[in-house]
């Protein structure tokens, strides 16, 4: 319990310091107005007819993208660190797609598919991939040599073996891999849609705010929306680790 | 039953080429514990991997029963020096021990039972549903050894087995492998580098000279059946033998 009151306490703290500096006028209550106007807005929010249709797109698109990532990372990740040399041949290019920014693919994409959902969607799968793939690269390295000779040692078959110990062995880093991605993704959507006109979704919403309305209490409380999003997946992702992972001592997967 | 003829191993070619075992030749008749005692960095450890099938030699071969040995054969069981490694961390102590068991035509309730009784005999009744890390170092041992005895090989192959757990354990886990051998009628090849241990567990010791490692002799061990950890280890024969070892170790490293 201690851990969870010092994180709240925390929070309070924070949210405290906020609201005191924008009422105290140490900073602009124009440009950034106290929590409590931003959780007021962000209620409102819900009445207007397009924020909650954005943030059901944001959410399904996410989800579709954790998916595809984690489907193609995994498979990919599981293909490329059982065979080196596929591995070796492939990691050049590999490297070059990784840190490409995927704000930066926009034009791109629109070009080939359009500009609907399904652009974001595409990008937050590419920047979404590289965690989970390398993660997965990395637990197939990682998998002791000890344990696969206890499984010859005792004439374990092959299915068995990666059933039983390739996968739980590589669980943890897979699920972390996810764990990462699921926040890049997130980004890369809300980003998209900000900078996709024309679109709905949380970021159109905070653009549209922020630019032609000037309402920077909706902006943060689009902007503190997405947050909340992303934490409620990672308490969620946490959760799912340690209920899939009850081998490891506690607090490993922090 | 076990036949060493010749065997030899480097490791790489050409000028880094590593010679691990020069050529060393023994024999295990059924029945017997035989202890191998060398130097450290002999080469042991690939000795036990070529015999029990985990390595190919690149020089001589070993049979059982005749038959010489390419792969782990059926009837025989590897106990590893380094016990954190070689449990599965995700599967209970009870899972544990019946994992190699599940290649066997055992049912459930069987195989329940023989994992029960060989954790029994190492005095870890009821710990079936703990998880590796919850025991300390020489229980995991135990649980290792556990899953090698509900097995039921005939040719029991142990790596320094008991190199990291405490005294107490240690003679404990001595005395449990002497009987467990007489009552089940095992043979067992075991690797050590601790004189007084090779000397008080076997019925013979096969002495290896340090690298390049060729056996230096094999002496007959001729204590009494039943050992006992203070009069066996005090008696004048133990200690003539004892010596015995010791005096060729050291002449071989000088």
């Amino acid at each position: 319990m201690r851990p969870v009151l010092r994180k709240v306490t925390g929070a309070a703290a924070f949210l405290i310091l906020w609201e005191a500096a924008s009422r105290s006028g140490l900073v602009d209550a124009q440009i950034v107005p106290p929590p409590s106007v931003v959780a007021v807005g962000l209620v409102r929010s819900f009445g207007d007819p397009t924020f909650l249709p954005g943030v059901i797109s944001t959410v399904l698109s996410w989800l579709i993208a954790v998916a595809l990532a984690t489907a193609i990372g995994v498979t990919l990740g599981l293909l490329l660190g059982s065979l080196p040399r596929l591995r070796t041949a492939s990691g050049m290019i590999v490297e070059f797609l990784r840190p490409l920014p995927g704000v930066a693919l926009i034009p791109l994409v629109i070009a080939l598919i359009g500009s609907d959902a399904q652009t974001k969607i595409v990008l937050a799968t590419f920047v979404a991939v590289w965690p989970i793939l390398l993660n997965t690269i990395y637990a197939l390295g990682e998998l002791d040599p000890q344990l696969i000779d206890v499984t010859r040692a005792y004439r374990v078959p092959r299915r068995r073996v990666a059933l039983w110990v390739k996968l739980p062995a590589t669980l943890p880093f897979i699920l972390t891999g996810v764990r990462l991605s699921t926040s890049i993704a997130l980004i890369s959507l809300v980003s998209t849609e900000f900078l996709t006109g024309g679109t709905i979704g949380l970021g159109q919403y905070i653009y549209l705010e922020g630019s032609s309305a000037g309402r920077m209490d909706l902006v943060l409380a689009g902007t503190v929306f997405a947050g909340l999003l992303g934490l409620l997946a990672n308490l969620g992702l946490s959760g799912l680790q340690r209920t899939l992972s009850p081998w490891a001592p506690k607090g490993s997967s922090a | 039953m076990l036949a060493v003829n010749g065997l030899g191993h480097r490791y790489g070619t050409g000028k880094n080429a590593h010679v691990a075992l020069e050529e060393v030749s023994f024999t295990v008749d059924s029945g017997e514990i035989v202890c191998v005692v060398g130097p450290s960095g002999c080469g042991k450890s690939t000795l036990l991997r070529a015999v029990s099938g985990l390595l190919r030699p690149t020089k001589g071969a070993s049979t059982l029963w005749d038959k010489e040995i390419t792969a782990v054969p059926e009837e025989l069981a590897v106990v590893f020096q380094d016990y954190s490694r070689s449990l599965l961390p995700w599967l209970r102590v009870a899972g544990n021990v019946e994992f190699p068991l599940r290649n066997q035509d055992l049912n459930r309730v069987d195989r329940k039972e023989r994992a029960a009784e060989a954790l029994a005999w190492v005095g870890l009744d009821g710990a079936g549903e703990k998880y590796p890390w919850q025991l300390s170092g020489g229980m995991q041992q135990r649980v290792a050894i556990a899953r090698a005895l509900a097995y039921r090989p005939t040719l029991m192959v142990m790596d320094e087995p008991f190199a990291s757990v405490d005294a107490q354990t240690r003679e404990d886990l001595e005395d449990l492998l002497r009987r467990v051998r007489t009552e089940h009628g095992m043979t067992v090849l075991l690797v050590t580098h601790d004189i007084d241990e090779s000397v008080y567990l076997s019925d013979r010791v096969v002495v290896l000279s340090s690298a390049p490692t060729t056996v230096l002799t094999t002496i007959k061990v001729d204590l009494p059946v039943e050992r006992n950890q203070i009069a066996t280890r005090e008696s004048e024969r133990f200690v003539h033998l004892r010596g015995e070892v010791a005096r060729l170790l050291r002449r071989s490293s000088d």
